[in-house]
C-alpha cells in the first residue's frame, strides 16, 4: 500500500498552480467577451467576424489554417492595427489556459503515479480529470471553430470545480477501495467523464445561444457584448453537435456501467439510485435530441432542456454521491 | 425518433382537431362532417395517431425521466424493503398514502409501467412506417433535380471549359461522367439522366436510427422476459463452509415467475479461507479504508473440483450460474455452557458490520435453546481491533482482527423459537426474557478478549473462542444476458450511425457548359455546403490524381 506521498503533495502543487493560471486566463477571456463594446468603437466595421469568415473562406492561402492565429500578413496596412488587437483578451486567455492545463494534467499525472493507478478513484480525483478533459475537449473544439467566447466559462466553470475538489471534496491520496477495483473502471469511468465534460460545454453553448436570440430579436443593452458571437442558429447547430456526441457516449458509459454492475452485483440494472439517475440524464438528452424534430418546439425551448439535462448531470454527481443511499458510494468521503 | 428533421414530422399535423380540419382526404375527417360520434375504432384511432406523433413520444419521455426519479428519493423494495419498513413506520399515514400509489415499488409501479408501455406503443408506431418508408427509399433512385437548384441549401455554378472534347456535348457528357465517377467514389447512389445526375448518400442514417430504436425495445422485452426466467439467491458462508446449490441451502431465494426452482444447477461451492485488508498506512478519512477482499473458493461440478479467488469484481461462474462477493464480516466463535458444564451452544455466529463503521464493529445475536434450565439468549457487538475513544467508550479501530474482542449482554427465559413467527437469526425478541444481572443487581456486561471465558450468574459459562470470517455471496442466474448485450450493442452502433452518418441529396446539372452544382441535406448536415465547394473544386479543375480532395469533401 506503498502510496507515492511526495507526488500526491506535488499534484497538489501543481493543481493549485494551474487554478491560478486558469483564475488569470478566465479574467482575460472575460474582458474580451464583456469588453467588446469598448473594442467596437475602436475597430473599424469591415472586421466584423462574418466578414472575417468570408474572406478565410474565399483567401485559398489560408482556408486551412486554424482560426486561432489569425492571418495578419496579408492584411493591408490599413486594417492592420485594429486587428492586432482584436481578441487580444482571448487570445491570452488562450495561451494562458493551454498553460493551466499542463500544469493541471501535470497535477492529475503525478496524482495517479503515486498511488499507481487511475486518478479517477474518488470524488476528488474524478473532478480533478473531469476538468482537464472539458479544458481538452475545448481546445480541441478550438481548432475547428473559434468558440473562444466561450473561454470565460470553461475556465470559470473548471476554476470553480477546482475550488471545490480540493475543499469539499478533498481526499488523500490512497489506493482503490476493492468495488472500484476492476478494469471496467479504466472503461466505464473516462467516458462518463468525457460526457460530463462534452455536456457542459454544449449547455455553456445553449445558455449563450438563448442570449444570442434574445440579443437578436430584442437587442437589449446588457447584451450588447453578445454582437460579435455567430448567430443563435450557428450556436445550436453546434451545441446541438455536441451534446449529441455526449449522448452517445452518455449511451456508451450507462452500457459498460451495466456491464460493470453484472460483474460486481450480480445483475446488469438494478435500480440503485445512481442508476436511476443515469436513466434520467439519459432520458432528457434522448427528449432534446427528439425535441429539435418537432414541431412546436423553437430553439429556445430546445436550449431549455438542454439545461435541465446538464442540471441532472450534475446532480447525479454531487447530491447522488453524497447525500443518496446506494450502491455508488465511492466519494471518498465521510 | 432522433435526429430525423427531414420532415416527416414536422409536416405531419400534430393535433389531430386541426388535421381533420385540415386534411379533407382523410377517414377521420368525415367524421367531423356528420359530426357527433368518432365510435369507438375512431377513438383508437385517434389515440394511435396522437401517440405516435413526435409531441406526444416527447412528453411521454419527459414524463418518464419524472417517474423515475422519486425511485431514488424514497426507500425502494427492490432494493432494501428493511428501509421501507422503516420509513413507513416513522411516516404513518403519510407512508400508508405512499405505499398505496406505489412509491417504494415505483418501477414496478402502475403508473411507471403504463409510461414505458406507452412509449413502446408510440416507438412501434413509428418504426412501422418508417421503416417501410425507408425500405422503399433504399429500392428506388434519388428523385431528379428539381428545376430550380439555386434554391438549394448549397449551391455554385461555374463554366466548364470544353478542353479536348470535339463538341459541347461531348464535353458535357464527359463532364458527367467525370462527376458520376467523383460522386461514386465518395458512396453516392447515382440516377443518371440526360443533362444531370442526381445522387443521393447516407441511408445508412435512416437504417442507425431504425436500428437504435428497434434494439431499445429489444433491450426493454429483454429486461422483462430476463426477470421471469432467472433467479437470485443470498447465502452467507462462514470459512470452511460448503455450499451446495439447491433451494433449501439459500437464505433468501427470489425466482422469476417461470423459474424452475426444483431444477437448479448442481454444483457446489466451498470458503476455504477468507482474506481482506485495510489500508493502515493512508492518512484522513482513507486510513482503515479496505484494499482487497480475496475470497479462496473451491467448486465441484460434474464430478471435479477446481479452486478459484472471488473477489469483488471477479464473480466465480459455474453451472451457468454466477457466484458474486457482495458482503463480509466476522463470526465470532462462542462456546456457552450451561450450570451442569455441558456444552450447549458452540461455534461460529455470523455478526452483522455496521455499514457506517470503517472499523467494522458488528452486531449479533447468540441463541442457545437447549440448556438445562431456562433458554438462554445473547446481545452483542464484536470489535476486531477494539480501543477507547476520547470519552472512555471500547470502539473498533481498525477493521483487521488485531484486538478482537466481544461485549455482551445475557437474557434468559423464552426465546419464543416455538411460538411459530418466523425469527430473524440476528435479532433477539427479549419480550418474554429477563436481562441476566451481575451480584450488584446492575444488568450483566460480558466482556471477552479471545481465549477468556466468564462465568454466568446462573453457573453457566461463556467462552470467545477465537474468530473465523464469512462472505455473503449473491447467486443468480440471468439467461438473457447475451441478448442484452446484442441489444446493448445494436442501440450504441444504431445510434452512432443516426447521429453522423451525414445524409444528403447531391444533383450535378450541365447545360451548354454551363454547370450546376447543389446539395441538400437531409437531416442534421453542417457539412453540406461544403461537400459543394469540394465537389466543384473537383470538377472545374479536375486533377489526374482526384485523391487529393480539399478542405470540403464529406468524410
Amino acid at each position: 500500500m506503498d502510496v507515492n506521498t511526495d507526488l500526491a503533495m506535488w499534484s497538489n502543487q501543481l493543481i493549485i498552480s494551474a487554478m491560478i493560471v486558469y483564475a488569470v486566463a478566465m479574467i482575460f477571456y472575460a474582458f474580451d467577451l464583456f469588453g467588446a463594446r469598448e473594442l467596437k468603437t475602436s475597430e473599424s466595421r469591415a472586421a466584423s467576424p462574418a466578414k472575417a469568415s468570408t474572406v478565410r473562406r474565399t483567401n485559398r492561402k489560408t482556408a486551412t489554417t486554424a482560426v486561432l492565429d489569425r492571418p495578419d500578413d496579408d492584411d493591408s496596412e490599413a486594417v492592420k492595427s485594429p486587428r492586432k488587437n482584436r481578441h487580444r483578451g482571448a487570445r491570452i486567455g488562450t495561451s494562458l489556459l493551454v498553460l493551466a492545463m499542463l500544469l493541471h494534467v501535470g497535477g492529475v499525472l503525478t496524482r495517479a503515479l503515486s498511488v499507481a493507478r487511475v486518478p479517477w478513484g474518488n470524488m476528488m480525483e474524478y473532478v480533478l480529470s473531469a476538468t482537464a478533459i472539458t479544458v481538452i475537449v475545448y481546445l480541441l473544439v478550438l481548432t475547428k471553430k473559434d468558440v473562444r467566447y466561450l473561454g470565460t466559462f470553461v475556465s470559470g466553470g473548471v476554476l470553480l470545480c477546482l475550488g471545490l475538489a480540493i475543499t469539499v471534496f478533498y481526499t488523500p491520496a490512497a489506493k482503490l477501495i476493492p468495488a472500484l477495483d476492476s478494469y471496467w473502471i479504466a472503461i466505464h469511468v473516462p467516458i462518463a467523464i468525457l460526457s460530463t465534460s462534452l455536456l457542459y460545454i454544449s449547455a455553456i453553448l445553449a445558455v449563450f445561444q438563448i442570449l444570442k436570440s434574445v440579443h437578436e430579436t430584442k437587442d437589449p443593452k446588457w447584451l450588447r457584448f453578445l454582437h460579435r458571437l455567430p448567430s443563435s442558429t450557428d450556436l445550436e447547430r453546434t451545441s446541438y453537435t455536441i451534446a449529441a456526441v455526449g449522448f452517445i457516449t452518455w449511451t456508451f458509459t450507462l452500457i459498460a456501467g451495466a456491464i460493470w454492475a453484472e460483474v460486481a452485483w450480480s445483475r446488469y440494472w438494478g435500480w440503485d439510485s445512481k442508476e436511476i439517475w443515469t436513466f434520467v440524464v439519459w432520458v432528457i438528452y434522448a427528449a432534446y435530441l427528439h425535441a429539435r424534430a418537432t414541431r412546436g418546439w423553437g430553439p429556445t425551448k430546445v436550449a431549455v432542456l438542454n439545461l435541465i439535462g446538464i442540471a441532472s448531470v450534475i446532480f447525479n454527481f454531487t447530491v447522488v454521491n453524497m447525500y443518496f443511499n446506494g450502491l455508488h458510494s465511492y466519494s471518498g468521503l465521510d | 425518433m432522433a435526429g430525423s428533421t427531414e420532415g416527416s414530422e414536422k409536416t405531419q399535423p400534430t393535433s389531430g382537431v386541426d388535421s381533420t380540419a385540415k386534411q379533407g382526404d382523410r377517414p377521420a375527417a368525415k367524421s367531423t362532417v356528420t359530426q357527433p360520434q368518432l365510435g369507438f375504432l375512431g377513438m383508437c384511432r385517434w389515440a394511435w395517431t396522437q401517440l405516435t406523433t413526435m409531441r406526444v413520444a416527447l412528453i411521454l419521455l419527459l414524463v418518464l425521466a419524472l417517474a423515475a426519479i422519486p425511485g431514488s428519493l424514497l426507500p425502494q423494495r427492490i432494493q432494501d424493503p428493511g428501509r421501507v419498513n422503516t420509513f413507513l413506520e416513522d411516516n404513518g399515514a403519510w407512508g400508508q398514502f405512499l405505499d398505496t400509489i406505489q412509491m417504494f415499488d415505483v418501477y414496478s409501479s402502475i403508473w411507471f409501467s403504463a409510461i414505458y408501455l406507452l412509449l413502446m406503443i408510440s416507438l412501434i408506431g413509428c418504426i412501422i412506417p418508417r421503416t417501410k418508408q425507408h425500405w422503399k427509399a433504399m429500392r428506388s433512385s434519388p428523385p431528379k433535380a428539381p428545376r430550380r437548384l439555386s434554391r438549394m441549401p448549397g449551391y455554385a455554378d461555374f463554366d466548364s471549359a470544353q478542353g479536348e472534347a470535339e463538341t459541347r456535348a461531348d464535353a458535357d457528357e464527359a463532364f458527367l461522367d467525370a462527376a458520376e465517377a467523383r460522386l461514386k467514389k465518395s458512396g453516392y447512389r447515382i440516377n443518371r439522366q440526360s443533362d444531370h445526375i442526381a445522387a443521393e448518400r447516407g441511408y445508412l442514417r435512416e437504417t442507425g436510427n431504425l436500428v437504435f430504436h428497434i434494439a431499445l425495445l429489444m433491450a426493454t422485452l429483454t429486461m422483462a422476459i430476463g426477470s421471469l426466467f432467472g433467479y437470485e439467491g443470498q447465502r452467507i458462508l462462514v470459512e470452511g463452509e460448503t455450499f451446495s446449490n439447491s433451494l433449501v441451502s439459500y437464505d433468501s431465494f427470489e425466482p422469476g415467475s417461470y423459474y424452475d426452482a426444483d431444477n437448479l444447477p448442481d454444483f457446489r461451492l466451498k470458503l476455504d479461507s477468507f482474506t481482506s485488508t485495510f489500508d493502515d498506512q493512508a492518512v484522513g478519512n482513507q486510513f482503515g479504508q479496505p484494499r482487497s477482499f480475496d475470497a479462496k473458493v473451491t467448486t465441484t461440478a460434474d464430478g471435479h473440483s477446481e479452486s478459484h479467488v472471488l473477489k469483488v469484481n471477479e464473480p466465480v461462474r459455474v453451472g451457468g450460474v454466477g457466484v458474486y462477493l457482495t458482503g463480509n464480516g466476522y463470526a465470532p466463535e462462542v462456546t456457552v455452557r450451561d450450570a451442569k458444564g455441558d456444552i450447549v451452544h458452540s461455534g461460529p455466529q455470523v455478526f452483522i458490520p455496521d455499514g457506517g463503521d470503517p472499523g467494522y464493529s458488528s452486531e449479533g445475536v447468540i441463541k442457545v435453546p437447549d440448556s438445562a434450565g431456562t433458554q438462554m439468549g445473547f446481545v452483542g457487538v464484536f470489535l476486531p481491533t477494539a480501543a477507547q475513544n476520547q470519552d472512555g467508550e471500547l470502539v473498533s479501530s481498525f477493521a483487521e482482527l488485531r484486538n478482537p474482542y466481544l461485549v455482551m449482554s445475557g437474557y434468559t427465559g423464552d426465546l419464543g423459537l416455538d411460538s411459530g413467527v418466523p425469527q430473524s437469526v440476528y435479532s433477539l425478541d427479549a419480550e418474554n426474557m429477563e436481562e441476566m444481572t451481575d451480584e450488584t443487581g446492575n444488568p450483566l456486561v460480558i466482556q471477552l478478549a479471545e481465549g477468556e471465558t466468564q462465568k454466568l450468574p446462573n453457573g453457566g459459562s461463556v467462552t470467545f473462542d477465537g474468530v473465523k470470517k464469512y462472505i455473503a455471496v449473491d447467486i443468480s442466474q440471468d439467461p438473457t444476458q447475451a441478448l442484452m448485450l446484442i441489444s446493448a450493442i445494436l442501440v450504441l452502433a444504431g445510434l452512432g450511425l443516426s447521429l453522423f452518418i451525414p445524409r444528403r441529396r447531391v444533383w450535378v446539372r450541365i447545360r451548354n457548359g454551363h454547370a450546376e452544382v447543389a446539395a441538400l441535406a437531409r437531416g442534421e448536415d453542417p457539412m453540406v455546403e461544403r461537400a459543394v465547394d469540394g465537389l466543384v473544386k473537383d470538377l472545374r479543375d479536375p486533377e489526374p490524381d482526384a485523391g487529393e480532395d480539399g478542405d470540403g469533401d464529406e468524410r
